[in-house]
């Protein structure tokens, strides 16, 4: 249910984002969404991988503090209102969103969200009470 | 225990007179021998007989670095060269490097004052002790070894560098002790624990640590990364190398070898001298050596002496641990800062990493203080929040022990240069053009 996200700490200095992105080629990593936010010194980078662990292995080895967070991924229809719907659910819910982003899939007439919430276990439940789509960690890193 | 138990144990008033007679000794054997010195005197119109009793050691102009240096590379030695055994010299970080000579008879009491400091700190001679301090021109790990050696305890000269090799003979060897800097030894830690060795992989019972300086904290993630017992020690190549001073078992305070050397505090500004207890620039007067002697050097190490008789029986004075050199300084905005007290703010934080640089700036008219630390915390990962609370938590902590703002910036682990000597933590770019600093 839960979905095995990486978020690693990059100095914002030239050259770090393809060093991380190189380091993940070499162990054939596919990536298979990422979200990054800056502040003026440093910026953490969330990656969803086919293979999360051996993701972690590889930056860690080079050097980069890493570190294995559990996140949700949900499906939604990819038209409008689709996202306002789910978050209208959590809003009705009373649980806060510390972050999320989205990605479409190749099939086509579905997107999924990412998200961190204050309380995973909360929402899982929730969306499942309203047949949200959830994502196995199998149908992601298949995607 | 002890190495020389008559002359650690002396009480005052003999020790008091035996430094007299050799001061005596010393100053007369400089007059005569070196030019520098009879210079010196002659320009302060001061004769060397007019040094009576050991307070009179305050007529005695200052020796400095500077004066090394003028007189590279042999102008200050005393002795002739043919009674010259043995050459070191300090790394030239700043022009000419200073040389320093011993003749035998010198070598032999450094000898003696290594092992009585690496005894007093609790190594033994059924020891094995590795020396990963830089072998060369530099006094520490000659100095170790002969004490060590002296005492009989098994030496393994392996130097700094190659730092796996190092931990996989530490390992082997079953070395029960280590010499090296402080911060050699947190990064040997570091390297140890990326090839999977824990600390039981090692017998590792003792530290000496010297050359450079090692807060409290410090100590304290060294003794826990090694599970063995810190000691501290002091020397440089002006005065002899390593041997001037030593924690003894109780590691309150460095007792230095006075029947070898007279130690003053004075203020470094006005060059007054300053009660026992106070604080300011350490001044040694070398009493034995006869091919490099030293009158009142100006040693710029920030200390203070303390003449109470310590618990281990020792009577010689003990000398606080370096609390800043009047060269490393920074003055900020007017405020005096001691990298120390900034090193000792971030040990203790567990989040971020023993490693540091300072970076002072000017930007306009104001002076800037960045730290720069390791994260190590991955766990605050998680949320932004937490790596700026971490932020705001050193910032504050740092605000109130230095007593200005500075800027914490996180960098990633391991990015800081590590240093197998002496660690460059300080990057004043007050003076230089900001695209010559590289890290």
């Amino acid at each position: 249910m839960f979905i095995k996200q990486l978020s690693v700490f990059v100095e914002n200095k030239p050259g770090r984002l393809s060093e991380i992105s190189t380091i993940l080629e070499q162990h054939k990593i596919d990536i298979r969404a990422l979200s990054i936010a800056d502040t003026t010194d440093f910026g953490i980078l969330r990656l969803i991988v086919n293979n999360p662990d051996q993701a972690e292995k590889s930056l860690k080895e080079a050097g980069f503090a890493v570190s294995l967070t559990q996140v949700i991924a949900i499906g939604i229809d990819d038209k409008p209102g689709g996202l306002a719907k789910a978050l209208n659910l959590l809003y009705n819910a009373n649980i806060g969103v510390e972050y999320m982003y989205a990605f479409v899939s190749r099939k086509g007439e579905k997107a999924y969200v990412i998200l961190r919430l204050e309380d995973n276990e909360k929402a899982v439940e929730m969306f499942k009470q309203n047949g949200v789509e959830l994502l196995e960690c199998t149908d992601i890193y298949s995607l | 225990m002890f190495w020389q138990k008559e002359l650690e144990t002396m009480n005052r008033k003999e020790l008091e007179k035996l430094q007299l007679e050799r001061l005596k000794w010393i100053v007369s054997h400089c007059y005569q021998t070196v030019p520098m010195y009879r210079k010196k005197f002659d320009d302060a119109k001061v004769s060397p007989d007019k040094i009576k009793c050991l307070s009179d050691l305050k007529y005695i102009p200052f020796t400095t670095k500077e004066d090394i240096r003028d007189t590279y590379p042999f102008g200050m030695f005393a002795a002739p060269m043919n009674k010259i055994v043995r050459i070191h010299a300090s790394s030239g970080t700043t022009g000419k490097p200073t040389v320093v000579g011993y003749t035998k008879s010198d070598l032999n009491n450094w000898s003696d004052l290594v092992a009585r400091l690496v005894v007093a700190a609790g190594a033994r001679e059924d020891d094995l002790v590795h020396i990963a301090f830089g072998y060369g021109l530099f006094t520490g790990a000659l100095g170790l070894h002969y004490g060590l050696e002296r005492l009989g305890a098994t030496v393994v000269p392996t130097s700094s560098g190659n730092t796996e090799k190092n931990l996989m003979l530490m390992k082997d060897f079953g070395a029960t002790a280590l010499v090296s800097t402080p911060s050699y030894a947190l990064y040997m830690a570091e390297v140890s624990k990326d090839m999977g060795f824990t600390r039981d992989d090692f017998k590792l019972r003792l530290g000496l640590f010297g050359s450079e300086g090692c807060s409290l904290e410090m100590r304290n993630k060294i003794e826990e990364a090694w599970g063995l017992f810190a000691t501290d020690n002091y020397g440089m190549s002006e005065l002899m190398g390593p041997g001037v001073s030593g924690e003894c078992e109780y590691r309150d305070g460095m007792h230095i070898a006075e029947d070898h050397f007279i130690p003053e505090i004075i203020d470094s500004k006005t060059g007054e001298n300053l009660a026992a207890g106070e604080a300011g620039e350490l001044i040694i007067t070398t009493i034995t050596k006869e091919g490099f002697p030293v009158l009142r050097y100006r040693t710029k190490d920030i200390s203070r002496l303390n003449y109470e008789v310590c618990r281990c029986g020792r009577t010689h004075v003990r000398m606080d641990k370096i609390m800043g050199r009047t060269d490393d300084m920074l003055k900020i905005r007017g405020v005096n800062v001691f990298p120390s007290q900034i090193e000792s703010v971030l040990v203790s934080c567990p989040q971020v990493g023993a490693h540091y640089q300072l970076i002072v700036r000017r930007e306009g008219f104001m002076d800037t203080l960045e730290v720069k630390v390791e994260l190590i915390d991955t766990s605050l990962l998680e949320k932004y929040s937490e790596l700026e609370k971490l932020q705001r938590v050193i910032r504050a902590k740092l605000k109130t022990v230095l007593g200005i703002e500075a800027k914490v910036t996180l960098a990633e682990p391991k990015s800081l240069e590590r240093y197998q000597g002496k660690a460059k933590r300080v990057f004043d770019l007050r003076n230089t053009k900001e695209e010559k600093f590289e890290r």
